[in-house]
């Protein structure tokens, strides 16, 4: 079957079994690989992505189901080779070392942040509570979240349509 | 100014930020066009004989290329274990055959290959394959009655037994002697990245592997030595790593079976697996069970101890059955224990393989004798950190040799206590604790202290040595490349900064190379807490050898004397002492002839980091649930090249402590079903269930290296299990408790509160 999304700001159509996974769809036939798969029962967040402004473990929905929709992946973040907030964050306070939560972590930190713009540590840790990390014991995430909630509105919101985004 | 010891933010990030790092299951190589997929069919059977495998529908399932049975192996021979002197029986097949026996589940049958990728788990679920159940083995138990034995040509479950039984009398003077069975339960690794893998053959007849893998050049080895390949022709990438935990140490042998089929194809062939897969096809770590038992006199004075280990290797013995002699080596730890005695007995299980997981080994050792003076300080009625305080190793710069056979580089155990007591104020922390047990609150104050010491940089199949290649291009850019295999751990950057302080060539003009066997065909990887003291020095000591070179060079370009050079730092070159800016650039130096150096570090033996946490929680009474409210800790690894870096290491390890203090237990019922084979039945630690940090800085360097570093990716493990463990059972000790095995959820803790009560003992054994 043929769907049709706005991807990071470009229009996409192509065809797709229509039990496709829309984090399948993203990686094997978009190329958009840096939204990862890590586990098979909606428990990692690995696979976050915003959807209409909202975060969505991709690995639960059907391509076809965001058919029509507006998709930011963490490729789309950045805007003219410029870090989101968010991005710039995790960098410089060391959120990431495997990096294979990041693309979902960062994800989903922009809807914690769309959602509360100056969260508490406690905050953050509970909006993050779907997003698993094995490296990096959560504390620096929680300290880029932070941080990046200092730079204003701009760390919850997604480049593409200036949408807002809600966790 | 030095950039060792700074805070340099990581170069791989910008990409892995905005683009994705590039995982084994990312890969869009040319040379990939067009694999197909692999599936693997996997017992769901514990421990069973196969009676039938029936292929015929899958074979005729939409996009099937090919379905391997037993039948279709060729002469792929069993894989044997990894180390000499296992018995061979204990091989593993690549399929199981009918006839022969499942030892597992996730054990494999058969495999698919088909041209999509979903199509393999349909054509997967049409494989017929019939078990006759026999009884599973599950514990270890079971397995020493040898009532059912696993593998009948071996004769016996018992795998290996290491040390001798303690001699009768061992705790005949002590006036105090507790013992306790305790367990250090099975968990996952857990990388967020399963495992995966892809081969190619290309037409000079050499196959590209790539996999997630901590040590390239290891797994090549094995690979090419289970295919009875030349290794020459065996190219083997592992691309970015997504988390390893020592699960990745080693190649599986769904890897080197990647590769054999796309051999057979005669297409190039990807498989990655799914979380429930990986969760029983994954190496575990830990499980073990222990006896401890602990004398001294009443005054503090422990004067001996001994630990006894019963290993469970899982199905097929790996990397895990050595790790208790890593147990047994650590097994004094930071004590000056007139006689320790250590001894482990390993079995095979029909529950998933055990190798390497955070700390392999040592966080055993520790977990272990951290309990037993816990007890011990119970049994005596003193605070348990004035009994650790009494019985440490006393401060030392010279090696020293411990009753359990290790010789300690450095260290001083009671100043990292002091510090971390001084932190976490742990009198006013006991003043609180007495406060909320005096008004009977509900929420209950716990405080655990551990201290450890552990082995990193052992020998763990490369010696103690690591090679780097350093190399200065005519574009003033330099490339490293080095046998360490970085899968999150940020030598990238570290690598850089240890060349750059030397040649001063800025860290973003530095590239770090890895992972790749023509490129690095010798190398260890990435384990043991080895790299920063084998692989960063051997970087220090390319870059320094690489301005001998440059020196002889530039000395003949400006005609002066080698020894009147120096690196000119703002002029990334060699000028004359004191004349900044009138020599030679790199780029100049490298332009007519390569500017290269390779070279092989060798340290003398390992090091051995240490330190001291506290950890806080709150249990409530009522429900057993404990909750960790505070983590304060003193890792010292000696000298710190990147400190943002190492404290990431910390804070992980940490992490996964808790994890396995609080939550994490691989389970199987007593069929050996895995009961916890997703993430929403494996209870991996999250970011509700842990406060952030305190870390304490303290740093003794060793004299290993010209570095001063020591291993840091494992200590924050082994110091926070016994930490937590101890703060809830200390949380409750007033009721009566004196023990709660790990995982200490609410339910066990709230069974030893109701057992301590039943049996009315304030003071005393219990439960
Ligand atoms: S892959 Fe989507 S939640 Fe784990
Ligand atoms: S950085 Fe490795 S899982 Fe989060």
């Amino acid at each position: 079957m043929q769907v049709s999304m706005t991807v990071n700001g470009q229009q996409r159509t192509d065809e797709v079994e229509p039990r496709t996974l829309l984090a399948h769809h993203l990686r094997d036939n978009l190329g958009l690989t840096a939204t990862n798969i890590g586990c098979d029962s909606t428990s990692c967040g690995a696979c976050t992505v915003i959807v209409d402004g909202l975060t969505v473990k991709s690995c639960t929905v059907l391509a076809l189901q965001a058919e029509g929709s507006e998709v930011t992946t963490l490729e789309g973040l950045s805007t003219d080779g410029e870090m989101h907030p968010v991005q710039a964050a995790f960098r410089s306070e060391h959120g990431l070392q495997c990096g294979f939560c990041t693309s979902g972590m960062v994800m989903a930190a922009v809807g914690v942040l769309a959602d509360n713009p100056n969260p508490t540590d406690r905050e953050v840790r509970e909006g993050l509570e779907g997003n698993l990390c094995r490296c990096t014991g959560y504390h620096n995430i929680v300290r880029a979240v932070l941080k990046a909630a200092e730079s204003g509105p701009a760390a919850g919101q997604v480049p593409a349509a200036k949408q807002e985004v809600t966790a | 100014m030095s950039i060792l010891g700074t805070r340099v933010v990581r170069t791989e990030d910008p990409l892995f930020l905005t683009r994705g790092a590039v995982y084994t299951d990312d890969l869009t190589d040319e040379r990939l066009a067009g694999a197909l997929h692999a599936t693997f069919v996997r017992s769901n059977v514990a421990h069973g004989t196969v009676t039938s495998v029936d292929a015929s529908a899958a074979r005729e399932a939409p996009g099937v290329v090919a379905v391997y049975t037993a039948e279709d192996l060729g002469d792929l021979k069993p894989v044997p274990p990894p180390l000499p002197f296992l018995d061979a029986g204990f091989s593993r097949p690549w399929l199981v055959p009918v006839g022969g026996r499942v030892h597992f589940v996730g054990d494999l049958v058969a495999v698919v290959l088909t041209e999509e990728r979903y199509q393999g788990e349909d054509a997967a679920e049409q494989v017929v394959v019939d078990i006759d159940p026999l009884p599973a083995v599950v514990t270890t138990r079971a397995a020493a009655t040898d009532e059912t034995v696993l593998f009948p040509e071996v004769g016996t479950n018992k795998v290996a037994a290491f040390g001798e039984p303690a001699p009768e009398d061992f705790f005949a003077d002590c006036e105090v002697v507790v013992s306790r069975a305790i367990t250090n339960q099975r968990v996952a690794a857990a990388p967020l990245e399963t495992r995966a893998a892809s081969a190619a053959w290309g037409e000079d007849g050499r196959v590209t592997i790539w996999c997630t893998n901590q040590g390239a050049q290891q797994a090549k080895g094995q690979i090419a030595g289970w295919l009875d390949l030349d290794p020459a022709l065996v190219h083997l990438i592992t691309p970015d790593v997504g988390g390893g935990f020592g699960a990745k140490i080693g190649a599986d042998q769904e890897y080197a079976f990647v590769a054999w089929l796309a051999q057979q194809a005669g297409r190039p062939v990807r498989w990655s697996e799914s979380r429930s897969e990986n969760m029983t096809g994954m190496l575990q770590g830990r499980a073990q069970d222990q006896v401890v038992t602990i004398g001294g006199s009443r005054d503090g004075k422990v004067t001996a101890y001994s630990l006894e280990v019963t290993q469970d290797c899982g199905a097929y013995p790996r990397i895990g059955t050595v790790l208790p002699t890593l147990t047994m080596l650590m097994a004094a730890a930071v004590y000056d224990i007139p006689k320790v005695h250590a001894q482990a007995t390993c079995y095979a299980t029909n529950g998933t393989s055990i190798g390497a997981y955070r700390g392999a080994g040592r966080p055993e050792a520790t977990a272990a004798v951290e309990r037993a003076m816990d007890l011990f300080a119970a049994e005596i009625g003193m605070d348990p950190a004035e009994v650790r305080r009494i019985n440490f190793i006393p401060a030392f710069t010279e090696p020293v040799q411990t009753s359990s056979g290790a010789t300690y580089d450095s260290g001083d155990y009671e100043a990292a206590l002091d510090r971390v007591l001084e932190a976490a104020g742990y009198a006013e922390l006991r003043a609180e604790q007495a406060r909320r047990r005096e008004r009977g609150d509900v929420r209950q104050l716990g405080i655990g202290v551990s201290a450890y010491v552990e082995i990193t940089g052992a020998d763990s199949g490369h010696g103690t040595s690591e090679n780097a290649e350093l190399e200065v291009h005519p574009d003033g850019t330099a490339t490293v490349l080095t046998g360490t295999s970085p899968h999150g751990q940020g030598h990238a950057t570290t690598w850089a900064m240890l060349a750059s302080e030397q040649l001063g060539i800025p860290v973003e003009k530095i590239t770090v190379l890895h992972g790749d066997t023509d490129k690095v065909p010798d190398g260890g990887g990435t384990m043991g807490s080895r790299s920063l003291q084998q692989g960063g020095a051997a970087v220090h000591q390319a870059a320094v050898e690489l301005v001998e070179v440059a020196r002889k060079r530039a000395a003949e370009l400006l005609e002066a004397n080698p020894d009147d050079l120096e690196v000119d730092l703002a002029n990334a070159g060699l000028s004359v002492k004191g004349t900044p800016g009138t020599g030679v650039t790199w780029a100049q130096l490298a332009a007519d002839e390569q500017l290269i150096v390779q070279t092989t570090f060798t340290a003398n033996a390992p090091t051995f980091p240490f330190g001291a946490h506290v950890a806080v929680v709150e249990t409530d009474v009522e429900s057993g649930k404990a909750v960790v409210t505070r983590l304060v800790t003193v890792d010292d690894a000696g000298t710190i090249i990147n400190p943002l870096l190492a404290e990431g290491q910390r804070h992980g390890g940490i992490a996964q402590g808790v994890g396995q203090a609080l939550l994490e237990e691989i389970l199987y019922d007593e069929d050996g079903n895995p009961q916890t084979s997703t993430f929403a039945d494996y209870p991996f630690v999250s970011a509700t269930e842990l406060p952030s940090f305190e870390l304490v800085e303290m740093a003794t360097p060793t004299p290993m290296n010209p570095l001063g570093a020591k291993g840091i990716g494992e200590a924050g493990t082994i110091g926070s299990t016994p930490a937590v463990q101890s703060a809830v059972v200390d949380s409750v000790a007033h009721l009566g408790v004196r023990h709660v095995d790990m995982p200490a959820t609410s339910m066990r803790v709230w069974r030893a509160i109701r057992e301590a009560q039943n049996s009315g003992a304030q003071k005393g054994s219990t439960n």
